[in-house]
C-alpha cells in the first residue's frame, strides 16, 4: 500500500494547523455566541501549538514543546477571565450573544 | 502504519473543527472541540511529545472543555442561536478573508524558512542523554524559560482574582439585576487581592 510508505514531514502538521488555524478564524467572524466564539479562539491556539510541535519535530529542539505549556498557561487563564466577562454580561442582559454588544460602543 | 493514523486524526481534527463553527447547538460545539482537541493529542503522539499529548487530554480536553459546558449549562446558552446578521455581507466578507489567510499560511508553510537549520544548542527530542521527553522539557522549563514560568504564576493569580471580580455577585441577594454597582465592587476586589 503506497499510503503506508508515505513519509509524513513536517510540511502535512504545518498545512493541517494553517487549515484548523483559519477554521477557528472564520469562526470567529463569523459566530454569534460568545462562547462558541471562545471555542473557536481555542481552535485556533490549538493550531498553532500544533505548528509548534512540529517544528520541534523539525528542528530537533524539544524547546517547541516548552512553549505548548505557556500557550496552554495562557490559554487558561484567558478562558477563565473571559467566562467571567460572560456571566457578568450574561447576569445583566440575559443574552450572550456579541449583537447584544454594541452597547460598548463609545 | 503513522501516515494512516495521521490521516485518521487529521481527519477528526478537521471535521471537529468544522462542527465547532457549524454546529448550532453550543454544547454541541463543545463536544466537537473535545474531538478536535483528542485529534491534536494524537498528532503530538506522533511527533514525540508525549508529555504535551497528555497535558492536552488532561487539561484541554477535560478541564478548560467542562469550564465551558459548566458555563453553557449555568447560563441555559444551549438553545440554538439566531444566523442571522445584522452586519450585511458579513458571512461572505468572513469566508472570503478565511481563504486568503489560508492561502497565506499555506504559501508561508511551503517556504524554506519555515522548515530551516536546526539550532546549534537546545536539547534535542532524542539522544544526548538527556532522559526522556519529561527530562527534557523540564530541563529547558526551568533552565532557560525560569524567568517566563515564574512569570505564568503571575499571570494566574492576576486571572484568578480577576475572575472572581468580575464574577462576583454584586449587591444583596434578591437585588434587581441591574442595579447599579457601586463602591463596594472596588472595596470587595481589594479584600480579595489582600486575601490572595
Amino acid at each position: 500500500m503506497t499510503l503506508a510508505a508515505l513519509e509524513i514531514t513536517s510540511s502535512y502538521y504545518l498545512v493541517l494547523a494553517a487549515m484548523v488555524f483559519t477554521i477557528g478564524a472564520v469562526g470567529v467572524l463569523t459566530r454569534r455566541n460568545v462562547l462558541v466564539m471562545f471555542m473557536c479562539v481555542e481552535l485556533m491556539l490549538n493550531a498553532v501549538n500544533l505548528s509548534f510541535v512540529a517544528f520541534a519535530r523539525a528542528l530537533d529542539d524539544v524547546t517547541g514543546q516548552v512553549i505548548v505549556f505557556f500557550v496552554l498557561v495562557v490559554a487558561a487563564a484567558e478562558v477563565a477571565v473571559g467566562l467571567a466577562i460572560i456571566v457578568a454580561i450574561f447576569r445583566r442582559r440575559r443574552h450572550a450573544t456579541a449583537d447584544d454588544l454594541r452597547a460598548l460602543r463609545g | 502504519m503513522i501516515p494512516v493514523l495521521f490521516f485518521l486524526a487529521a481527519a477528526a481534527t478537521l471535521a471537529g473543527a468544522l462542527g465547532v463553527v457549524l454546529a448550532r447547538n453550543p454544547v454541541h460545539a463543545a463536544l466537537f472541540l473535545v474531538q478536535t482537541l483528542i485529534g491534536v493529542a494524537v498528532l503530538f503522539l506522533l511527533q514525540d511529545a508525549e508529555l504535551v499529548a497528555a497535558v492536552q487530554v488532561i487539561v484541554y480536553a477535560s478541564a478548560i472543555v467542562v469550564l465551558f459546558l459548566f458555563v453553557i449549562m449555568l447560563l441555559g446558552v444551549d438553545r440554538a442561536e439566531s444566523m442571522e446578521d445584522r452586519v450585511p455581507y458579513q458571512r461572505p466578507a468572513a469566508i472570503a478573508l478565511g481563504v486568503i489567510l489560508l492561502v497565506e499560511l499555506l504559501v508561508l508553510a511551503g517556504h524554506e524558512w519555515a522548515t530551516g537549520q536546526p539550532t546549534a544548542s537546545g536539547v534535542p527530542l532524542e539522544g544526548g542523554g538527556f532522559g526522556g521527553n519529561v527530562e527534557r522539557v523540564a530541563r529547558v522549563l526551568f533552565t532557560d524559560f525560569l524567568w517566563a514560568f515564574e512569570i505564568t504564576s503571575v499571570l494566574l493569580v492576576i486571572a484568578v482574582v480577576g475572575a472572581v471580580v468580575l464574577a462576583r455577585r454584586s449587591g444583596q441577594r434578591g437585588a434587581p439585576i441591574d442595579a447599579p454597582e457601586g463602591a463596594d465592587e472596588g472595596d470587595a476586589g481589594a479584600a480579595e487581592e489582600a486575601r490572595v
